[in-house]
């Protein structure tokens, strides 16, 4: 971890970063913003932990816990919205057996994300396994990829 | 034979998740196949591009024969074969795939200057945006233009900001030139949150050219030499196509020292902002590229004066600088004889919701929201009617059918209630529910503030619960009441745009739709049968065959019956998801 973090400090000083792009490297790193890699910057920075937490926690972007290996997105967009995509997370979340205020499985194999918005509304309601984008998902549909992302490793 | 063969496959984001590479490769495999190959010469490409507006029937594919296009919709792979074989060999296009007349009618009503380019050329290569004058404007902007004829010229063309606020782009300009210092940013505002809204992100996808463009023309107006887009890190096709795009720029000379060959200088970076509504505005946005939370702050100063790291900066949407080059080719009056009195040129709405055609679309400034919805987008799914359009994202407002004839200008929407917003525009039908719907939108703008101040911060909450409430049947006598004076409360004293708009699609709804409320509150049920507390699914016992298709898919268990025997749903154990009501093939399955 020293070493990685030792790296993305390094880039810092080069390219002129701030702390949002060292977290978006942590993250971009680890797959989530590890407490340690902050204390590390914090101490190697002299900036205080609370503002890479304060910041860490506004954005949606960043995680503070280890997310699945594979993320299931669901966009709650306006459209989507209008095409059912919260019947669609909710059954999502039971059929994985995710507890409403979780969004891992328990296994740490799949995280289901909820999003703003993926650009997509003309295919509402549109979901993303990992990077590949799904339109007029169904949950049929879902489940199958879902299985294949399973069963795929 | 020596025809000019062009493919055209949509590769915007819908476009991808359609399958758009799968064809792409297809075409580009069969086309290399070498019986074709020679058949055809050498002169054909099989090119890549942005969104092309009718995401619905992706994936599109446009088959140019020596300047004639055929525009194919829903191309799987499998049909690339076909379409070579018949069409592009022996000069027959394949009828039974090719666009109907609602893909005519849909492009027909409208103007496109913005999205003109969008579809038509390869988004990844610049020599393609070149070869259609690219870089002309920015090329005369810098070498014979001075800074006081740029701003003339933006002026004059009645520009104003697409983002949504409508400030005239010109008295910007105009503004920020005025201030001496000795840095200067042009910030490009890509951080496009509204859900609903997808123009520019397809902008940035099918056309970064004309962003870049647009900026560096700005730049020369206010003698700024530093200049940063900002857009979503989500939206990973727009970051990777303008990282592609800026590179090109600096290869060509376009961007770093000496641009044109002329003695200006114009750095330009990209930076990914982690995702935040709220720096959508000006202030918040500025502090994150800063490395700081997305907060707005109050405006002591325009940030023509103090912007970015306190220096004098404009800000405009992509879609704004997208329209800046052609100002400068056409030339202003151009501009604004495409639009009303008030406001030049177009805007790029993305239509979805209930519509027959969801997509991307551009019209002239004033054109009605009837023409949009029923022309362009073919109006109501069959069997539905229409209840109101919802225009300007989570912050807009919501326009029933008595305003179909309300055009779209920033003055117009704002009177009816909604607003321009960044152009997202969804389409209502009888079944959705408006309660839902707003609390929605609410639940959105609340867990977005960024919770500095307290009007915003507390306001949306107590509007979310007290809606909440309505949606389950516990609302309370005096409730809509409430939600007005909170409204206007919160609207009156809120920082930043976010927290003046967010009572917008309760005011709006109170205003048009409050029989709906009143349903909710009085009668407790919810007439498009929507919000789950109100409403039960029972079995119909004379339609129901008992073929267990509701049984095998309820997730909680809650249906039992004997095979080919009428089932039942157990009322306690149902939590009411809606699974049984969309496998039943029968219709036997009734929501109460």
């Amino acid at each position: 971890m020293e070493q990685v973090l030792q790296k993305i400090f390094e880039e810092y000083r080069e390219t002129g970063g701030n702390v949002i792009t060292i977290l978006q490297d942590i993250q971009k790193s680890f797959g989530y913003i590890p407490e340690y890699a902050v204390t590390w910057f914090s101490k190697k920075l002299n900036i205080p932990s609370s503002r890479f937490f304060g910041t860490a926690t506004f954005y949606s972007e960043f995680h503070l816990r280890p997310r699945g290996r594979h993320v299931v997105s669901v966009c709650r967009g306006t459209a989507c919205h209008m095409k059912g995509s919260e019947k669609l997370l909710e059954r999502l979340l039971i059929e994985l057996d995710i507890s409403p205020h979780e969004e891992t499985t328990p296994d740490m194999k799949i995280s289901v994300a909820r999003v703003n918005c993926l650009g997509a509304c003309g295919i509402a309601p549109v979901t993303m396994l990992d990077k590949t984008i799904l339109g007029n998902t169904t949950f049929t549909k879902l489940a199958k990829e879902i299985k294949k992302l399973k069963t795929g490793e | 034979m020596n025809r000019e063969i062009v493919i055209k496959v949509c590769t915007g984001t819908s476009g991808i998740a359609s399958g758009g590479h799968e064809v792409l490769t297809a075409f580009k495999s069969l086309m290399a196949t070498a019986g074709v190959a020679a058949t055809i010469g050498e002169r054909c490409t099989v090119h890549q591009s942005g969104c092309r507006g009718l995401c619905k029937k992706d994936v599109l594919v446009d088959i140019v024969l020596d300047g004639e296009k055929s525009t194919y919709i829903q191309v799987k792979p499998e049909m690339a074969g076909k379409i070579i074989e018949e069409h592009i060999i022996r000069g027959n296009p394949v009828v039974e795939w090719l666009a109907g007349s609602e893909y005519h009618d849909f492009h027909v009503k409208q103007t496109k200057v913005v999205l003109a380019l969008c579809g038509e050329i390869d988004p990844e290569d610049i020599h393609a945006y070149r070869a259609v004058r690219g870089y002309e404007a920015s090329q005369k902007a810098v070498l014979s233009m001075t800074p006081e004829d740029i701003i003339a010229a933006v002026r004059n063309s009645n520009l104003r900001g697409r983002g949504g606020g409508g400030f005239p782009t010109g008295l910007k300009w105009e503004l920020c030139s005025r201030y001496a210092a000795d840095r200067k940013y042009v910030v490009c505002n890509g951080n496009e949150s509204d859900p609903g809204a997808f123009m520019d992100t397809s902008l940035m996808e099918g056309n970064p050219h004309a962003v870049i463009e647009g900026m560096i023309i700005c730049a020369k107006a206010i003698g700024a030499h530093h200049g940063v887009i900002y857009t979503k890190s989500e939206y990973s096709l727009s970051v990777k196509r303008l990282q592609r795009a800026i590179g090109q720029c600096y290869e060509m000379g376009y961007l770093g020292k000496g641009i044109f060959g002329s003695n200006f200088d114009f750095d330009l970076r990209l930076f990914q902002g982690p995702g935040a509504f709220v720096c959508g505005e000006a202030t918040a946005l500025m502090r994150s590229i800063e490395g700081k939370r997305g907060m707005p702050h109050p405006r002591m100063w325009r940030t023509a004066e103090k912007g970015l790291w306190d220096k004098p900066t404009v800000l405009n949407n992509v879609e704004t600088f997208a329209n800046v080059p052609k100002i400068i080719l056409n030339g202003a009056p151009w501009f604004r004889n495409l639009g009303t009195e008030r406001s030049g040129g177009t805007k790029v709405f993305s239509l979805s919701g209930a519509v027959k055609n969801t997509g991307l679309i551009e019209v002239p400034m004033g054109t009605s929201l009837r023409e949009i919805i029923f022309e362009i987008g073919g109006g109501i799914e069959e069997g539905r009617a229409f209840k109101g359009v919802h225009i300007g994202g989570p912050t807009g407002g919501c326009i029933p059918t008595a305003l179909l004839d309300t055009e779209v200008d920033y003055e117009s929407l704002a009177q009816a209630g909604a607003m321009m917003g960044s152009g997202g525009m969804v389409v209502l039908d009888d079944s959705t529910c408006i309660v839902n719907t707003v609390k929605y939108f609410i639940d959105v703008t609340q867990s977005e503030s960024c919770g500095k101040c307290p009007p915003c911060r507390i306001g949306t909450k107590r509007m979310l619960e007290i809606l909440e409430r309505i949606s389950s049947g516990t609302g309370k006598s005096g409730d809509l009441e409430l939600l007005e004076e909170l409204g206007h409360h919160i609207r009156s004293t809120s920082l930043c745009g976010l927290g003046m708009t967010a009572p917008n699609p309760v005011l709006s709804t109170l205003r048009y739709f409050r029989n709906e409320y009143e349903e909710h509150l009085q009668n407790r049920k919810c007439p498009a049968r929507v919000c789950k507390a109100l409403i039960t699914y029972a079995i119909v016992s004379d339609t129901c065959t008992g073929c267990g298709a509701c049984k095998r898919a309820c997730p909680a268990d809650a249906i039992r019956g004997i095979k080919k025997k009428p089932h039942r749903i157990n009322h306690e154990k149902c939590i009411k998801c809606g699974t049984c009501f969309d496998v039943c093939k029968f219709k036997a399955i009734a929501k109460m």
